[in-house]
């Protein structure tokens, strides 16, 4: 086997030279959860392993411009201590909390989660339900892009070759504004979502929805923004004509595999089922933030 | 080959070791370091036989490098006990008998004393949620769940 190399530089830039520097393969090591699964397996055969988790930024939880600005690298165990995320984007944590066990949240992370590429990542999801966007560093620089364009397919990425994610943004929540994610599995922890929905919404002062992200997660090749399912809900009171209308646009966008874990009709209505109850939970959650 | 020199804490200790970037910090624990209380059971990060305590947080030592130890803090099942004595948790599981093959025991040991230092009360669904990525073929959980519990009693009352 050859040599595999190994860096761990503390800056972006010197993260971004070491990458264009790789005589072969390079992967970036965040939490190194699916990483390292993919290298005993044999199915990765790296030149070179980056360690971004010395780059400080990549490790930090910040407020900015009123929303949040999550390093890519911040482990799951270290977002879910943050009182001010929690109480701001509940649905979110709710997806990135479900992967894994206690000792997996102590590594995976956002970052790692996005450009594994699977199109059942379950913290994927709420971020494209939050219009989270991403800043993204690589050989031209630096740019930004929407969560929803980074996976294009089942361990496939936008990302360009020497690129890596630096970190997430989260806007600034507004008030009666609630999020939530669901993920069905055929037990109650430690697995892999057979359909995932993840619903943010905003109401006004009378309880009328104005604003409305939906996204679904293992019901096709990448995680779904579904606009139509946010229409159905969108100048309405979240009532039951809204929500089933909700349900069916978010059923109407499925195109998912059919395997031992679930069939094809079976996912297409669980996305309309869990999309509906996800909603319910974000209304909940937008009329007790006042 | 040029292997990477180390330098970083195990329980404690000052430790030096020499590895390789594809070696975990698991094969290093058991194979260069003779710390074979950790266990490898999957090697995939399912099974939770290898944990240890990374900087203060739990991890599976098969799911991090070697060279991810540069500079941190580790602690393994052997920095539990304290000389002969036993820490409480590994004693109620003696005296609970919440062991059989013994293979998940260090895991599962570990982890519960996480849990215990961030939760020191607590529930039953608490515990068996905090130990869902240790897994044990022998007992069926309920002894190593009571055990815990009992353990966190007396620390608690301690």
């Amino acid at each position: 086997m050859p040599e595999i190399e190994f860096a761990a530089p503390t800056s972006v830039a010197a993260a971004v030279k070491a990458l264009a520097s790789a005589k072969g393969q390079a992967k970036v090591l965040a939490g190194g959860t699916d990483l390292l699964v993919q290298l005993r397996a044999g199915r990765l055969h790296p030149a070179l392993i980056i360690d971004i988790k010395h780059i400080p930024d990549l490790r930090k939880i910040k407020k900015e411009k009123g929303g949040f600005r999550i390093g890519a690298a911040v482990a799951g165990a270290e977002l879910g201590e943050n009182a001010d995320f929690r109480a701001a984007w509940p649905g979110v944590l709710e997806g990135l909390e479900l992967i894994g066990s206690t000792q997996i949240q102590g590594r995976a992370s956002l970052g790692g989660n996005l450009c594994n590429g699977s199109p059942a990542a379950d913290s994927v999801p709420g971020l494209i339900a939050a219009e989270a966007t991403c800043v993204i560093a690589g050989p031209k620089g630096t740019r930004e892009a929407k969560v929803e364009d980074i996976i294009t397919g089942p361990g496939q990425t936008s990302l360009k070759k020497g690129e890596f994610v630096v970190s997430f943004f989260l806007p600034k929540r507004p008030k009666h504004a609630g999020d939530a994610y669901l993920r069905f599995i055929p037990r109650t922890e430690m697995d892999i979502a057979v359909v995932g929905a993840a619903v943010s919404l905003t109401l006004n002062s009378k309880g009328v929805c104005k604003d409305a992200r939906v996204a679904l997660g293992a019901v096709a090749p990448t995680p779904l923004l579904v606009k139509a399912a946010a229409a159905a809900l969108i100048d309405t009171t979240v009532d039951e004509a809204a929500l089933s209308a909700l349900a069916a646009a978010a059923s109407a966008a499925c195109n998912p595999i059919d395997d031992k874990r679930g069939t094809i009709e079976y996912r297409i209505q669980v996305a309309g089922v869990l999309a509906r109850r996800a909603a319910l939970i974000a209304l909940e959650r937008a009329r007790a933030n006042a | 080959m040029s292997k990477h020199h180390i330098t970083t804490t195990i329980n404690g200790d000052p430790t030096e070791f020499l590895c390789e970037t594809q070696q975990t910090l698991l094969d290093v624990l058991r194979d260069e370091l003779n710390l074979t209380g950790s266990k490898e059971g999957c090697g995939s990060g399912d099974c939770g036989a290898c944990s240890i305590m990374l900087d203060g947080r739990l991890v599976c030592s098969c799911l991090v490098l070697g060279v991810e130890a540069q500079d941190t803090d580790i602690r393994t099942i052997e920095g539990v006990a304290t000389g002969e004595q036993l820490h409480p948790i590994q004693r109620h599981f003696l005296e609970e008998a919440a062991l059989q093959c013994g293979i998940c025991t260090p895991g599962f040991i570990v982890a519960a004393k996480a849990l215990l230092e961030h939760n020191p009360n607590p529930t039953e669904t608490e515990a068996r949620y905090w130990l869902a990525g240790n897994l044990c073929r022998c007992t069926g959980y309920d002894k190593i769940i009571k055990a815990v519990l009992s353990a966190a009693a007396e620390m608690r009352g301690a």
